[in-house]
């Protein structure tokens, strides 16, 4: 009972004792793809709440990443056999993130330490592999390093150095371009505060990115009444053939 | 400016781009009777869309350039219908078949390489047949003073004696219905393979296998294509929901003002010219697949995105 009590009193001081933490905010929590959806700027931004003035010692850094919904992928490797290129060999990974941006304030490997790195699976390399890791076959390291490489060429994967800006060690903002070609579903906003590589705090928030209007009615058409749909796809077809066909006669005439 | 996000495809391109890709495979259709599915589906994969979305699509955008196309012939009177049913009978056959393989190669893991090589195989081999075949036949009439020897109404082969005879008058063909089920069913089962209307492989048959007049041969090709792609277009959207509606509307707005313009160039041509210059598009799309499959490609790796159950 006492111990209890000791505990209950001896928690929150644990808090306290860090004395930071994190209060944030989103530009916005939803997006709404449309037919002229172009990417779109997501403002992150935060502020540092303490109760006693800021430790000195080391600076206080910020991290944010953002994280696309997760699908499963075929990762295949061509190789060549009696003079052709030719898919040879594959893994299948359960779950990887469509999108994924690290955006901090300074250099990666000085601000954030490679435990809590591995712990809160920041980087790019961890957060792959956190979810639903690929079959650990012989050489599925290489086929990951692939989907990286291939990722970050698209630009699906981003690694944003210095671009969070952080004033007096309290106030942070960062815009993130989400790409145009968007998958649907929930994105997820992580933030955490570092002083000396040790993560401080962190929270998390989510954006709601989903299609509207005529996108909407197109998509959730196609996969609800299949057969309809393909029915319309048709006719527009045979309408526009020969509205184009007519258009012409009257033209020449 | 003029980006659009496409719904099923999942990605934003240019609108412009999209109405110029269907621009210029509806004027080739309309020049040559072919639905352009060989041509549509590269293009698309180019620019960013999906292997799967591009295939289904693409068949959807030549029903409408087909349509577009017939209509113009079909006041040529240059559209054999009664051949039309007999070459699609044999068509729907035979592309019933090459689904059932298609799928087949797919469990396998090797569909792409299969579809590639089908593309250089018959592409390659149908290219350069008609290449050397044209080629000769212009220079012939070079050589006769600009005047083309008198092509007969019809070749007497081995064709010509197989039972079942019917009467084709807008051919002026009067054989057996044998060979046309034969040649719309080859046709049809390639289709279900390579994903096309089979256009490029019907024009050339019903040429040289049939002998039916250059003339009839583009109109009653797109008219048996019409029917194939729609079909294919319905089994898509029904069984994989791959069709992009939206995609497919700019690709046909400019396919349907190509596919016109590409029958008014068409008929300026002469036979040969118009059957040579088939035979070195279909050549060129051959010779760049077989280079895709033999040079070293720039990344190894590929990533497909697997459908959510």
């Amino acid at each position: 009972m006492i111990r209890a009590a000791l505990l209950a009193l001896w928690l929150p001081t644990a808090v306290l004792a860090e004395g930071e933490e994190i209060v944030s905010g989103l530009s916005q929590n939803r997006v709404a793809i449309t037919a002229n959806f172009d990417g779109s700027e997501i403002l992150i931004y935060g502020a540092v709440k303490r109760e006693a003035p800021a430790p000195a010692g080391a600076p206080l850094e910020v991290v944010i990443t953002v994280e696309g919904p997760s699908t499963p992928l075929v990762i295949r490797r061509k190789e060549r056999r009696a003079g052709i290129w030719v898919n040879t060999s594959a893994i299948t990974v359960d779950a990887a993130p469509s999108f994924y941006a690290v955006a901090t304030t300074g250099p990666v490997e000085k601000i954030l330490s490679g435990t809590d790195d591995l712990r809160y699976k920041i980087t790019l390399p961890h957060a792959i592999r956190a979810v639903g890791s690929a079959s650990e076959a012989e050489g599925s390291e290489e086929f990951i390093t692939a989907l990286e490489r291939i990722r970050s060429t698209d630009e699906s994967y981003r690694l944003l150095e210095n671009q969070v800006q952080l004033v007096e060690e309290t106030l942070f903002r960062t815009d993130v371009v989400l790409p145009a070609n968007l998958t649907e579903g929930d994105y997820k906003v992580r933030m955490f505060i570092t002083r000396g590589g040790r993560v401080i705090d962190h929270m998390e928030r989510v954006i709601g990115v989903r299609k509207a209007g005529l996108e909407r009615t197109l998509y959730v058409m196609a996969h609800e009444q299949p057969f309809l749909y393909g029915l319309i796809s048709l006719a527009l077809a045979a309408v526009a053939g020969w509205a184009a066909s007519a258009g012409f006669r009257l033209l020449r005439r | 400016m003029f980006q659009l996000y496409l719904p099923i495809a999942e990605v934003s391109v240019n609108a412009i781009l999209l109405l110029g890709i269907g621009g210029i495979v509806g004027f080739l259709s309309g020049m040559f009777g072919v639905g352009g599915g060989f041509l549509i589906t590269p293009f698309l994969l180019f620019i960013g869309v999906p292997p799967g979305v591009a295939v289904a699509t693409g068949a959807n955008q030549v029903v409408a350039s087909s349509i577009s196309g017939v209509l113009a012939q079909l006041k040529r009177k240059a559209v054999d219908f009664r051949m039309g049913a007999v070459l699609l009978a044999g068509g729907l056959l035979g592309s019933w078949s090459g689904v059932r393989v298609f799928s087949y190669m797919s469990s396998l893991g090797q569909v792409d390489l299969f579809v590639q090589l089908s593309y250089v195989l018959f592409l390659g081999l149908i290219g350069a047949m008609m290449f050397v075949e044209s080629a000769r036949a212009l220079l012939r009439a070079r050589r006769h003073g600009g005047a083309a020897p008198v092509r007969r109404a019809h070749i007497h082969t081995w064709v010509h004696g197989l039972p079942f005879k019917m009467k084709f008058r807008a051919s002026g063909l009067y054989i057996s219905v044998l060979p046309p089920l034969g040649v719309g069913a080859l046709v049809g089962f390639l289709a279900g393979i390579m994903g096309v209307g089979g256009g490029f492989i019907l024009v050339p048959a019903m040429i040289y296998i049939l002998g039916m007049p250059t003339k009839v041969v583009i109109g009653t090709s797109l008219f048996q294509i019409i029917f194939v792609t729609g079909f294919t277009t319905v089994v898509h959207a029904v069984n994989s929901q791959t069709v992009d509606m939206l995609l497919a509307l700019l690709l046909i707005l400019g396919g349907v003002v190509g596919a016109q313009f590409g029958t008014i160039v068409g008929v300026k041509l002469k036979a040969e010219q118009l059957r040579i210059l088939l035979a070195a598009l279909v050549l060129a799309v051959a010779i760049k697949i077989a280079f895709d499959l033999l040079l070293r490609p720039a990344e190894l790796f590929s990533v497909t995105r697997l459908v959510l159950p």
